[in-house]
């Protein structure tokens, strides 16, 4: 292998390293006006009058309400629920109502305070317990965004064969993706008479599904350009389609360019959160810790429209039994909506919620039989051979029991966590020291027959010489634009170097589906693979010296070099939706973590000292890109696990500022070590499967099974504040 | 009035309580340089000033003396000839989305100009007023530690 395997440094670098590579802020776009957007500043309410201050110089702004859009006024994602902008009703704080564009940015908020909303109010739901209970009803018959259940075996069996039933719930809150670069969109004329619409946005072809509905154009007339992203974390896979709406209802409108940066206080207020959510758990185990029985309720909140809820919630409860060897399970589940800002995408995808609960219950289970963590872990790890919740057989690239094992090794973890249990009651030490664990994994791609779809790639022989690969995919900072040209190099038998991404511009390359489900190497990669063994075809031996110099002979000769292939989904996959049963991906990766913590047992502040992860990817096509994945998204696990959470009040948040809603530092960086673990799948390109969302499934309940280790305090909701700790004490200690 | 930035003398028009982030946006178009925040916290604007990393989102031009050295992102590499940090962000895959890596770059300049070898605790110390959100840290640390390594 001369590409895959190898440390390619990522193609980007040297843009970002010297401060050329332009976002959507920094490009120059001449005589650009400035947009800003009028939102509700009530939860719940009918829109009884907008009022444009008559004082005002109207002639200088251009103004937009959704009278001006021509077509259908709604983003298109899964039921279309959510207008583009509000007609006669809000139902969240924040939702647009008007559109300013001025000359400057200082006119067009100028213009902001001469416009006033009037309402009549109504009574808003606000969280996951009053939709349930239907205090009111504000979406459909009865709140539920979406439903789901998964039968395996028989529960009832099970609860009686176990000797110890277990149960519990756990909880979640909103989190904030944070990315550092807040969401902006602009829109262009083109010279045609046409429409570019750029920025910072996952799904150049999502954006551009809704600019078609809502504009009523074709794609001659509009075209959808990723700008480089400064982090998107699934935060821009669904909102850009709203913001990209606002920009190109005020370009055609006004007949400028326009561009809408948020602000950061902005951004947090209205774009999409993680889903809060509730899990509850009771589980059936025999005193030799085998698991006889799971039944698992997972509730989530959706927020005020249902964008993706439908496929979060899906993706959380095929998740919620983990990767456990049991025969009897039953999963049932709901997204409820509430009149929160509307939750969506955020990496992971409704898995971290129940695996910080299946986790923290698993060292839960294993306690009431007196077993460690680790050795009941190991005993009930699925492998080849063995069927998930959902009855699907696991047919290879089954990496778990090696992750468990290699991870439990490198961080000693039976030692140091029989050590920690025997002075977490040391009333002397000032710092207790705890090691917990988990277990995790996450479906690569799109669920069931999802990718059924056939997504499309391409290469492209250009005229210098060098390859280009076509794709939709975008890269957020992930490197997968270092990582296809890194399977591509390798297919075709030419260096690296001489292959690069062409930028995903709808108007050039082919729809390859969304940045999104950890799907890009895998489903990507391998139609590339395909593309390179037809354009091998075509193109002579390219074993000799100069590749460059012979490809570029071959375009002098012959033109433009195409091929353009579609996904074709692995014949054996069976999935039926209605059910949730069968083959719910093509393939898992596979994790486990080792959290080591210190805890101040006087103010119970809590300071994450390493973390180990061992992980199965398949094949890693770029090391250090693995290692960046999993670190990071470890990072933004624990985060959310200590600190990380928007307060709302009266369905607004809080803590809309760096300064409240804070995110870990340098100084909470722990010390980092991944254990890279390749079993490869078949159907992976050079064996490789998804990595990007995986790695934010396991750290918070390992950090929370840690704290336990080193405090006795079971914290079930997170964050873990030092404030939960302490009461938590508190009342365990009033109870003594 | 005058702003040496990069060695190259600008001449600037922005009121005196102008951001030198927005001047250096807006009016100089020296787009480098990020804005994260514009409260003070995220760091991604860090500009050296004197060799000091300041945060240019809340340095107003009245504080800004003639005299002073500015240096931002675009004048760290010379004649396109990367600096060793850079270099070394690079090749130590601390770099992912890149929007805080200007800022990064630039705090890792000001602490080794000062300190040529500083210890892994100096360095967290010295980065814990620039959030990344894409890394887990530990690859900017040991991106300095090379860098470190390289100009030695």
């Amino acid at each position: 292998m001369k590409s895959v395997g190898k440390n390619i440094p990522r193609l980007d670098g040297y843009d970002k390293v010297t401060g050329k590579v332009k976002y959507v802020d920094d490009i120059d776009i001449p005589d650009c006006w400035r947009g800003e957007v009028v939102r509700s500043d009530i939860p719940y309410g009918r829109i009884k009058k907008i009022n444009f201050d008559k004082a005002f110089d109207w002639d200088k702004v251009m103004t937009c309400t959704y009278k001006d859009i021509p077509g259908k006024n709604a983003t298109i994602f899964l039921s279309d629920d959510q207008p583009i902008l509000a007609e006669n009703l809000v139902k969240h704080v924040g939702e647009a109502i008007v559109l300013i564009a001025a000359p400057s940015a200082s006119k067009a908020l100028e213009a902001k305070k001469h416009i006033t909303i009037e309402y009549d109010t109504l009574d808003s739901v606000l969280s996951i317990e009053d939709s349930r209970k239907r205090k009111n009803v504000i979406f459909g018959k009865d709140n539920i965004q979406a439903k789901y259940k998964i039968e395996k075996g028989d529960v009832k069996k099970g609860f009686a064969e176990a000797d110890f039933i277990v149960e519990g719930e756990y909880r979640t809150g909103f989190h904030e993706h944070a990315y550092i670069e807040t969401q902006g969109m602009a829109a262009i004329p083109r010279p045609d008479g046409g429409l570019t619409v750029t920025g910072s946005l996952q799904c150049p072809y999502y954006v551009l599904k809704t600019l078609k509905s809502a504009l009523l154009l074709d794609e001659t007339k509009i075209n959808v350009v990723q700008a480089p992203m400064g982090g998107a974390f699934g935060g821009k896979e669904d909102y850009p389609s709203l913001l990209g709406m606002y920009v190109a209802l005020l370009s055609i409108k006004s007949g400028k360019p326009v561009k809408i940066i948020y602000s950061r206080d902005e951004d947090i207020v209205v774009t999409t959160k993680r889903h809060p959510s509730i899990v509850t758990h009771k589980t059936g185990v025999k005193k030799d810790g085998t698991i006889t029985a799971m039944e698992i309720d997972v509730a989530f909140e959706g927020g005020a429209y249902s964008t993706l809820s439908p496929v979060v919630l899906s993706r959380g409860v095929i998740h919620s039994a983990g990767a456990y060897k049991c025969e009897n399970t039953f999963c049932t589940a709901n997204c409820y909506a509430t009149n929160n800002v509307p939750t969506g995408a955020f990496r992971g995808f409704g898995a971290p919620q129940v695996f910080y609960a299946l986790e923290m219950h698993i060292d839960k289970v294993a306690e009431r039989i007196g077993m460690s963590p680790h050795e009941f872990r190991l005993k009930n790890c699925v492998e080849v051979g063995d069927r998930l919740s959902t009855t699907q057989l696991l047919k290879e690239s089954v990496g778990a029991k090696e992750c468990l094992e290699k991870v439990l090794s490198a961080a000693d973890f039976g030692k140091k966590w029989r050590n920690n249990l025997d002075t977490c009651a040391f009333k002397h030490l000032r710092t207790k020291k705890g090691i917990g664990l988990s277990l995790y994994m996450h479906g690569g791609a799109f669920t069931g027959s999802g990718e059924g779809m056939k997504s499309e790639a391409g290469l492209r022989l250009n005229k210098d010489g060098t390859i280009s690969v076509l794709t939709g995919c975008t890269d957020m900072g992930q490197g997968s634009h270092t990582v296809l040209p890194q399977i591509a190099a390798e297919s075709l038998g030419v260096p690296a170097a001489l292959v690069n991404t062409a930028v995903p511009d709808t108007a050039v390359v082919p729809d390859s589906g969304p940045t999104v489900a950890s799907r890009t190497t895998m489903i990507i990669g391998s139609i590339l693979v395909r593309c390179a063994e037809k354009m091998k075809k075509k193109l002579p031996d390219l074993k000799k010296r100069d590749v460059k110099e012979l490809l570029k002979t071959y375009y002098s000769e012959h033109g433009e070099l195409k091929i353009i292939e579609r996904y074709i989904l692995p014949p054996e996959i069976k999935w039926d939706q209605e059910k949730h049963c069968g083959d719910a991906y093509p393939v898992y990766s596979w994790a486990a973590d080792v959290a080591e913590v210190s805890v101040d047992a006087e103010t119970f502040e809590v300071s994450v000292d390493k973390l180990t992860v061992a992980v199965d990817v398949g094949r890693a096509v770029n090391p250090v890109l693995v290692e960046g994945q999993m670190e990071g998204g470890t990072l933004q696990a624990l985060g959310w696990a200590l600190m990380e959470d928007c307060i709302y009040k009266n369905g607004k948040p809080v803590n809309n500022r760096f300064q409240t809603y804070i995110i870990p530092t340098a100084k909470d960086a722990p010390e980092w070590k991944t254990i890279i673990v390749e079993k490869p799948f078949s159907y992976g390109p050079f064996g490789a499967k998804g990595i990007g969302e995986l790695p934010l499934d396991g750290g918070a309940p390992a950090i929370a099974n840690a704290i336990y280790n080193a405090t006795g305090l079971r914290i079930t909701s997170l964050p873990i504040t030092p404030e939960k700790l302490y009461s938590l004490y508190e009342e365990k200690n009033k109870i003594k | 009035m005058n702003l040496n930035i990069n060695n190259k003398i600008y001449a600037v028009s922005a009121a005196s309580d102008e951001t030198l982030l927005n001047i250096l946006r807006e009016e100089l178009h020296l787009m480098g340089t990020k804005k994260g925040c514009d409260i003070g916290v995220c760091g991604t604007c860090t500009v050296l000033i004197n060799g000091e990393a300041k945060r240019s989102c809340v340095v107003k031009l009245s504080q800004l003396k003639e005299a002073d050295a500015i240096l931002t992102i675009e004048g760290v590499a010379q004649n396109e000839k990367l600096h060793p940090i850079q270099e070394a962000f690079i090749e130590a895959g601390a770099i992912q989305c890149g929007f805080c890596t200007p800022g990064m770059v630039l705090t890792a300049k000001a602490l080794l100009d000062k300190n040529p070898k500083p210890a892994r605790e100096e360095i967290k110390k010295a980065f814990v007023a620039n959030l990344c959100r894409c890394t887990g840290y530990q690859q900017i640390f040991e991106a300095v530690e090379l860098a470190s390594k390289k100009m030695s």
